[in-house]
């Protein structure tokens, strides 16, 4: 079991004719998922590799493949208009790689997005992977393994390294989501864990968060009154000096808040084992597991 | 990026907000000459450079503070030539201090009241906010621990922008009198339309003054810009200082590299920001000190990471170099090409500890091994940190040289 995507998910590709569009793409079919279609302004009617149709759209290809999830690599200056293109034509789930869109473009988006069904993954993220089933985004593929363990993080390496972690104890993953380290993005930590916690798949989740803004606390209080599976969860930014923006857009701490220490402090009064270090993060969760913390 | 005081007036000014009259000075007749021109009986020099504390701070030379009240041109002028090319020191600056090049030469505002007011993107309403309080003139942080209940917090739609009635309804909880509503209201609106027409995260205007003749100013204004913005402005861009950071992040950033410096003596070089800002915190958890952030990101050239590489080398703080990969889009292979070419340009004088995983590690571990560098390798990130600090720590025992 996973959440969100599978072997039913009909895949759209949004600039599937740029470098990493295509690249990405071409390693997601690999892979096992099924693209269905691809949207390039102005190239519509083409084939990409000489069996996904192109569509000028997002609406044709809707109307035309039933694609019901997009992945999106267009560059920043046109994503924001990208992400609303796919929520228009009703597309049920977007998830956007693209690294570098301007703040207001995506407060723009958030807003826009009010009232409508589509979510939204990222952007700045690595994308979502069921193992052995579905992959969306640019994670390595052979480091995931199918099981039950969910990963939620902001951080795309430091998935890999949890996912990593995990696989070479020999615990599986469910479905591992990048949420993206932008300061305004689509789906939160929080709406990662309730779709976990629901899951009959999952049984126990890896939470990695990092400094800046408040997202962690937010799924650490509803964790700690709503939640009945093991969380084990990773801060990265406990060595962060204040006031500078750490790689991430949304990784800074401003006026005292959003500490690393703070968010660890929260989580732990949930109930959330918190691991020392990035190295422990799947032993941290087995220990929880066994009952030893 | 951080600019200058004169430079943030000058944006203000673009979108109609008031400030006091003034302009920038490079030398001491300039001064004197802007001091004539806005005549009033008082006018005060600021000594240009990015860091607060000005006021308290002094200069090498032995002159007392970056911010002065002066009475005539004549006067305006000595103190610009006391500051222009000396060093300033502040409780900001650290002890080295920064050399002003520019002074702000403008008339000195009489102070009737003073209110803090600031349009920001609020994370968790993904929407712009408007924080004030009548309290102005201190940081707000100070006002939010003393006395929370005088904040004040106006959210904005997004798409509709900041409404007249939210400006009067500001004006009126900062107590404005009915005769300034309309001053204030402009004010506030220039203000936001400031936050949204240069992309910014913040712009702060603190004090925000009420003058004994009763006019409304914005005295001094911080914006922090949002970087991925920047392209949109190229004018802003081009108000960056480079002579005011830190030159090691100034060259990374001539290579595309998302480089902070820190003041440890252990430098890391990792793709990925989480991944970087992790392995600086697990060298402290294993007793050892963070010379530095640094992501190559996912797809590095050899040539960034042999400049970043090189970058690295160069600080004198460093004792030992953390690699830390896991390569995703980045390839270990790519990674090593570059370490073995940094190494071949630049002596290695320090231990470099070095822990691939992901994409094309065995050409990567290969590579490295082929390529006959003294190099430490390690299994993990845990064995990776421990090597690293046990390395740094060897290396200062042996009294090196630093």
């Amino acid at each position: 079991m996973s959440v969100l995507v599978d072997k039913n998910t009909r895949l759209l590709v949004q600039g599937i004719t740029g470098s990493a569009g295509a690249f990405h793409a071409r390693q997601c079919m690999e892979y096992g998922t099924n693209v269905v279609a691809g949207v390039t302004p102005g190239k519509g009617g083409q084939k990409f590799d000489g069996k996904v149709p192109v569509f000028d759209t997002v609406a044709e290809a809707r109307a035309q493949t039933g694609c019901n999830v997009s992945m999106i690599f267009v560059p920043a200056a046109g994503a924001a208009d990208s992400i609303l293109e796919a929520v228009d034509a009703g597309v049920e789930l977007v998830v956007c790689i693209t690294e570098g869109i301007p703040v207001m473009d995506m407060m723009r988006v958030k807003a826009q997005m009010r009232g409508k069904s589509s979510r939204l993954i990222g952007p700045n993220c690595p994308g979502i992977i069921t193992p052995g089933a579905c992959k969306i985004g640019i994670m390595p593929g052979y480091i995931h393994k199918p099981g039950g363990v969910g990963v939620i993080s902001r951080s795309g390496t430091l998935t890999y390294e949890a996912v990593w972690q995990l696989t070479s104890r020999g615990l599986g993953q469910s479905t591992c989501i990048g949420i993206g380290g932008d300061p305004i993005n689509g789906m939160s930590h929080l709406d990662a864990v309730k779709l976990f916690n629901d899951d009959s798949g999952t049984e126990a989740m890896i939470l990695i968060g990092e400094i800046g803004g408040s997202a962690e606390e937010e799924a650490a209080d509803w964790i700690r009154d709503n939640c009945e599976k093991p969380v084990t969860a990773f801060i990265a930014g406990l060595t962060a000096p204040p006031g500078r923006r750490m790689g991430h857009a949304g990784a800074i701490v401003s006026g005292g808040k959003g500490t690393a220490a703070g968010k660890i402090e929260a989580l732990k009064a949930a109930g959330i084992a918190i691991a020392p270090t990035p190295a422990a993060m799947a032993d941290t969760l087995i220990a929880q597991m066994k009952g030893e913390s | 990026m951080n600019i200058h005081e004169y430079q943030a007036r000058e944006l203000l000014q673009r979108f109609g907000v008031a400030t006091t009259r003034g302009k920038v000075a490079s030398t001491p007749e300039e001064a004197e000459r802007i001091a004539r021109e806005i005549a009033p009986s008082e006018i005060v020099v600021k000594a240009q450079i990015h860091a607060g504390g000005r006021g308290k701070g002094s200069f090498t030379n032995g002159f007392k503070g970056g911010v002065h009240i002066c009475h005539t041109p004549e006067e305006a002028r000595e103190i610009a030539c006391k500051m222009l090319g000396q060093t300033l020191v502040t409780h900001q600056t650290g002890p080295a201090g920064r050399v002003v090049n520019k002074v702000l030469v403008a008339e000195s505002a009489q102070i009737g009241r003073e209110i803090y007011f600031a349009v920001l993107v609020d994370r968790p309403t993904a929407a712009p906010l408007v924080v004030a309080s009548t309290e102005g003139g201190v940081e707000i942080e100070t006002v939010a621990a003393r006395s929370p209940e005088k904040i004040i917090r106006e959210s904005i739609d997004p798409l509709a922008g900041l409404q007249p009635f939210q400006t009067r309804k500001l004006a009126k909880h900062l107590n404005f009198e009915s005769s300034q509503l309309k001053a204030a209201s402009k004010l506030f609106d220039g203000l936001y339309r400031t936050f949204i027409g240069l992309d910014c995260s913040m712009v702060e205007v603190n004090p925000l003054v009420v003058t004994t003749s009763g006019d409304v100013l914005a005295l001094d204004a911080k914006f922090n810009f949002d970087d991925n913005a920047l392209y949109r402005y190229p004018d802003v861009a081009a108000m960056r200082d480079t002579a005011e950071e830190d030159p090691r992040e100034v060259e990374a950033s001539k290579h595309g590299l998302n480089y902070i410096g820190l003041n440890g003596n252990i430098a890391c070089l990792v793709n990925g920001a989480g991944l970087a800002m992790a392995t600086m915190d697990i060298i402290k958890y294993y007793g050892g000190k963070p010379a530095n952030f640094l992501d190559v990101g996912g797809s590095a050239t050899e040539e960034q990471v042999t400049e970043a590489f090189k970058i690295l080398v160069a600080d004198k703080r460093v004792e030992a170099i953390l690699v830390n990969i896991f390569g995703g889009i980045a390839r270990c292979d790519v990674i090593a090409q570059g370490i073995i070419n940094a190494a071949n340009t630049v002596k290695l004088s320090v231990p470099l500890v070095v822990r691939l995983e992901g994409t094309k590690v065995e050409e990567g571990r290969k590579l490295l091994k082929e390529s006959g560098l003294a190099l430490i390798t390690a299994s993990d990130l845990a064995d990776a940190a421990e090597k690293a600090v046990k390395a740094a720590g060897s290396k200062s025992s042996a009294g090196s040289p630093s």
